[in-house]
């Protein structure tokens, strides 16, 4: 069967002046997603206008569908925005590779920067009480499901751009700050990561510094999400380069389906 | 009923195919259509060596269609005999080969290494520059475009050949023309259209490679046009590309001249248009008491 289906809309509930939970109900959930995995939504009710599908990330299943939490952007997301219960949508999905499951044993710091939230969640939840969670967000309005994740986390570390709640600033810094008390070694941490890009990349320094392997989820504009139309290139180290440690050679990858949860080592940032 | 199209020699069980790079190897939607319903697949453009393709960001959503600057990222003809061929060849459909080269000697080189390997059909993308003529482009100077077709026609033993057109011409017809004349047993098109699109507020194009290739509905008037154009100006089959959404989209490419047609930018927005539009074309002939699906080619009515 295919992964090409149509979904209920149980609820599209608010979250705040730009944000929505979009919780569907699939009569026959054709795989069972994964952590990290995406789905591609028609956001048009009829017309080309928008004409491609919107990528959003799996936030958590349900017993009988899945929710997506999503940030209203532009025009795709603000159809999207609209539409209400018992609206049809058509998707693509699950798609894409997921997060590693962490070994047990390993500590994972799972680190959001705002709507990246949506992309880690189901992570953090399919591991309860084992996660460090990172999560920094403009201000204290764009900061969601605190009580789950203070619940589902060992720790929980919150950053604001405006202060409004945790620290001040950007979630690295508070990430900075956790190595100076952290109680394992180092070796025993793995980071996931999903947030705005320039955040991802200071992570995936962060961690090579500290030798911890990092997985994190890029975004890249995408037409097809099956790997069909090569949009949504990626560059990485070529296998060689890996190999001698020289960043002169790389190759493209696809986000939609070697991605988008890539080794952050792999990225040419 | 009877859905079969012959291209130039080459028997078609239906009209539908797919248009180049936007069905990836088949490979790719192959969990989504059964790909033994489609008239042929083709597959995304080949050139001798592998290419890396353009720095993203590659594509941009515009007003109903999308720019693309892909860079004509591609595994290479050898990793495509290999690895890509073998798959496609396990399904009772037509495969045609996209190829591109930088001079006459590439597409040669790839046309021979295609047509020993049995492949049913090779389009030629002439939108690539020829690099030892100063860059000027195969699809947008007729004599280089002649040149071209022959000396692919010369080295094919059995392979049908089409030609893919470029839009960016002031006269479709004579290039159209010219193919025919050249030996191209059948012509596609339209490719995509030269485009840009700038992000007013960092002023910056939302292609990093600054123009791209415009599909998708925003381009089908255009395409039927040159469809129609083209149809007029040759005896050859022209395979109608350039906007097909649905079925009615289809037909009007058909009316206009098209005898078969390629369904391109519409896999991304729905991974079984192809199909759909397969039992859309089959209910409208019911409809409309058509025996064969020939038939509708050319039928403009124009009073
Ligand atoms: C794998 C993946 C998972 C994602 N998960 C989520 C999620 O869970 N929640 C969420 O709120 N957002 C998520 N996004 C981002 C989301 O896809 C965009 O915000 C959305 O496409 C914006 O559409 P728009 O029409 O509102 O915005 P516009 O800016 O008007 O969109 C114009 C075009 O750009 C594309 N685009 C815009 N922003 C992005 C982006 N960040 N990444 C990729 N393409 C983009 C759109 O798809 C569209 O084709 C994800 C993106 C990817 C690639
Ligand atoms: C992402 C993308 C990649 C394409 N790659 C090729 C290619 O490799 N060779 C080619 O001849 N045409 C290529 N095309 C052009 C299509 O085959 C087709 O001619 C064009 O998109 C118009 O049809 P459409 O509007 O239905 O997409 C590509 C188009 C898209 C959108
Ligand atoms: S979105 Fe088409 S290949 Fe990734």
């Amino acid at each position: 069967m295919s992964r090409y289906f149509r979904a209920k809309i149980r609820e599209n509930l608010p979250l705040n002046r730009n944000h929505k939970l979009l919780t569907l109900e699939t009569s026959s959930p054709e795989n069972e997603p994964l952590p990290g995995q995406f789905y591609m939504l028609g956001v048009n009710r009829g017309g080309y206008d928008p004409l491609l599908k919107r990528a959003f990330s799996l936030f958590r299943k349900t017993s009988d569908g899945f929710q997506i939490l999503y940030r209203i952007k532009g025009k795709g997301t603000s159809l999207l925005g609209g539409m209400k219960e018992g609206d049809m949508i058509d998707m693509i999905g699950p798609l894409g590779r997921s997060y590693p499951v962490p070994e047990t044993g390993r500590t994972p710091l799972v680190i959001a920067g705002g709507v990246g939230m949506a992309s880690v969640f189901s992570l953090i939840e399919s591991i309860p009480e084992r996660s460090y969670v990172f999560y920094g967000a403009k201000s204290k309005d764009e900061l969601f499901m605190l009580d789950e994740l203070g619940a589902l986390s060992k720790g929980l570390y919150i950053s604001t751009d405006d202060g409004s709640l945790g620290k001040k600033g950007n979630i690295a810094g508070v990430l900075e700050d956790f190595w100076g008390r952290k109680h394992e070694t180092e070796d025993q941490y793995l980071i996931y990561a999903c947030g705005p890009k320039p955040l991802l990349g200071l992570i995936a320094r962060t961690a090579s510094s500290h030798s911890i392997q990092a997985f994190v989820s890029l975004e890249e504009q995408m037409a097809c999400g099956i790997g069909a139309c090569l949009g949504c290139a990626v560059r990485v180290k070529s296998p060689v380069s890996v190999l001698q440690g020289s960043e002169q050679d790389f190759i493209y990858r696809k986000v939609c389906k070697d991605g988008p949860v890539f080794d952050a080592a792999e990225i040419l940032w | 009923m009877n859905l079969e199209v012959e291209i130039g020699g080459l028997k078609l069980r239906n009209p539908v195919m797919t248009a180049s790079g936007t069905f990836g190897y088949g490979e790719e939607y192959s969990g989504f259509v059964d790909l033994n319903q489609l008239g042929a697949i083709v597959v995304k453009g080949i050139s001798l060596k592998p290419m890396q393709g353009n720095p993203p960001p590659r594509i941009s959503e515009t007003p109903c269609g999308m720019l693309n600057a892909i860079g004509l990222q591609n595994v290479g003809l050898e990793l495509f005999l290999k690895e890509k061929l073998p798959f496609l060849r396990k399904f009772d459909t037509r495969v045609i080969v996209n190829i591109l080269g930088n001079s006459l000697k590439e597409y040669q080189k790839i046309s021979e290494a295609l047509d020993d390997a049995g492949v049913d059909a090779i389009e030629l993308n002439v939108s690539c520059p020829n690099v030892q003529q100063g860059g000027i482009m195969f699809g947008t100077d007729r004599k280089m475009l002649g040149q071209l077709i022959t000396g692919v026609k010369n080295i094919v033993k059995n392979t049908v050949l089409i030609t893919k057109l470029s839009p960016t011409v002031s006269d479709i017809k004579e290039f159209a023309k010219t193919a025919e004349d050249s030996g191209s047993d059948a012509i596609s098109l339209i490719n995509t259209i030269p485009g840009m699109s700038i992000d007013i507020n960092t002023r910056r194009p939302r292609l990093k490679n600054i123009t791209g290739g415009l599909s998708g509905p925003a381009i089908r008037p255009v395409a039927v046009r040159m469809v129609y154009e083209a149809y007029n100006a040759v005896k050859i089959p022209v395979i109608g590309m350039g906007g097909i959404m649905n079925a009615d989209d289809a037909i009007e490419f058909f009316i206009a001249g098209a005898s078969a047609i390629a369904v391109g930018t519409a896999n991304f927005v729905n991974p079984e248009a192809t199909t759909g539009i397969l039992s859309g074309l089959i209910k409208y002939m019911e409809r409309e008491n058509i025996e064969r699906i020939s038939s509708l080619t050319g039928s403009l009515d124009i009073g």
